[in-house]
């Protein structure tokens, strides 16, 4: 390993060394799992006018604005990398962390850890499904390839669909899941744990990790009974 | 008292026994004010008269000092109380149980030896990676020469308190030694004999202990949870902001395959 840096393509080779120890992993994990986060706010908020009253008219304006803005272009950039890094990285250290233990113990306890921690892969792979199918019936649909529909039309046939929206309520409470381990293990993993600040870290991931998803939940509901309400 | 046992029997690598199974023993004459090892006694002895060969199990100090003995009771580390070592475990602490299952710490780093007994070495190897501090030879120093704060002094002590037993990365859902590792990184950043090779010595530790085969750290707490020495998360977050000003902060000299420490006769590790 040689920090000498001679040349600019060797500029990140610091970086690409510091991820690679398991602490470096695991840096990178909470810090684009916190970006994750504060992005699933963004989203939610955009969400939220959907449960104004106007046949999708602000909802509509907004995503138009989304899709034409140049800085959201640049932002989109970030996030995908976000995604896939956090996905890459996740599933690495699953697989490293699987092998890590060899035999399995014959009897486990379920006290010691949060079922949550435990399982993240397990939500994280189901959240990938969703965000595959998420990708394709909204982001593919309207930003490659310029549907027909307006984007309040899309969802509202979306959640028609009592599947969709069941999966999408599952992947909601899975979502909580991940959180609830997720949001205060970044914190941990930035090496910010003090009796000061760390309850209230705790307290607001709960509060994050049931409202978020308990929010993006409610919406196609909303939309279900606003359509019995107009018929 | 009576117990069911099922302990792991392994046999070394070359024998037949190498894969390993659980074994079920039957003890009627057991005085719940045994300790959990004096149960283990009690059984090889029965074992020996019978003809059979004993469970080989690690133990040395019997009073919680000096992390040899471990082993995994019914899903626990140490068994199910919490701040305690397996040799304090006393039977009255397992009436509630019938059936005990005990095996070996389970980690990749650390190979089982003989039934109960791992191979921790991987300890040794991660200690010698960074686990010292490198001082000149020659008088002792005074005591007081080197001020430091009592809440530093007390904090830089707890660390200190790791026994090295392993419960932690055994109890960890990826077999870990992050809790182990951070307590070492801790107590030698916290005192100014271990700062200036703070840098150097968080990656080349680090380094170590991935190259042994432990898993990532996830966060669960496990270790936290069944530590004998209450050793805490707190520390893992000590390492991880440690790693942090190394990556971010330490001169390219600092760098461990940079780093040119322990040359000549006037310079000695001092272990942990």
């Amino acid at each position: 390993m040689s920090y000498q840096i001679k040349n600019y393509k060797n500029s990140l080779r610091w970086l690409t060394d510091a991820v690679s120890l398991s602490t470096g992993k695991k840096y990178l994990m909470g810090f684009t799992g916190f970006f994750l986060i504060m992005f699933l706010m963004v989203h939610l908020f955009g969400n939220m006018l959907l449960l104004k009253h106007d046949g999708g008219l602000a909802f509509n304006a907004y995503s138009k604005s989304l899709l034409t803005n140049v800085l959201i272009r640049v932002i989109e950039i970030f996030l995908f990398a976000g995604f896939i890094l956090h996905i890459i990285f996740g599933i690495t250290v699953s697989i490293q962390n699987k092998n890590a233990r060899g035999k399995q113990y014959a009897v486990k306890s379920n006290i010691t850890s949060s079922f949550f921690s435990r399982h993240m892969i397990e939500t994280g792979s189901f959240i990938l499904i969703f965000l595959l199918i998420h990708l394709k019936t909204f982001f593919y649909a309207h930003r490659i390839m310029d549907s027909n529909l307006t984007m309040y039309e899309s969802v509202v046939m979306a959640f028609q669909n009592i599947y969709y929206t069941g999966f999408y309520v599952f992947i909601m409470i899975l979502l909580s899941f991940h959180l609830m381990h997720g949001f205060q293990s970044a914190f941990q993993s930035f090496g910010l744990n003090h009796n000061k600040y760390s309850p209230l870290i705790k307290i607001i991931g709960l509060f994050y990790a049931v409202v978020v998803p308990g929010l993006f939940a409610l919406i196609p509901f909303y939309i279900y009974m606003e359509k019995i309400t107009l018929q | 008292m009576e117990i069911t046992l099922k302990i792991w029997r392994q046999g070394s690598q070359e024998s037949k026994k190498a894969k390993g199974a659980f074994e079920t023993y039957k003890l009627n004459d057991i005085q719940e004010d045994m300790s959990f090892l004096e149960m283990l006694d009690v059984l090889n002895e029965k074992l020996l008269h019978e003809g059979f060969e004993p469970v080989a199990f690690s133990h040395d100090c019997r009073e919680g000092i000096c992390g040899s003995c471990g082993v995994v009771i019914n899903g626990r580390a140490h068994g199910p109380l919490k701040g305690i070592t397996t040799c304090q475990l006393h039977m009255r602490h397992l009436k509630k149980f019938t059936t005990l299952v005990i095996e070996p710490w389970r980690a990749k780093a650390f190979p089982v030896i003989k039934d109960l007994v791992v191979d921790r070495s991987a300890f040794d190897r991660i200690l010698q990676a960074g686990g010292y501090i490198s001082v000149n030879t020659g008088g002792v120093p005074d005591a007081n020469s080197i001020l430091i704060g009592k809440h530093i002094a007390d904090e830089a002590f707890v660390a200190a308190s790791c026994i090295g037993c392993g419960a932690c990365v055994a109890a960890c859902p990826n077999a870990s030694a992050n809790l182990f590792v951070s307590a070492k990184i801790s107590h030698l950043a916290l005192l100014p004999q271990g700062q200036p090779e703070k840098h150097h010595r968080v990656e080349s530790i680090l380094k170590a202990m991935d190259k042994e085969g432990f898993g990532n750290c996830s966060n669960a707490g496990a270790c936290e949870y069944e530590c004998p020495k209450g050793i805490t998360l707190k520390n893992i977050a000590k390492l991880n902001r440690e790693y942090f000003e190394a990556v971010f902060s330490a001169s390219l000299e600092e760098h461990p395959t940079h780093a040119h420490h322990g040359k000549g006769d006037e310079s000695m590790h001092v272990g942990h």
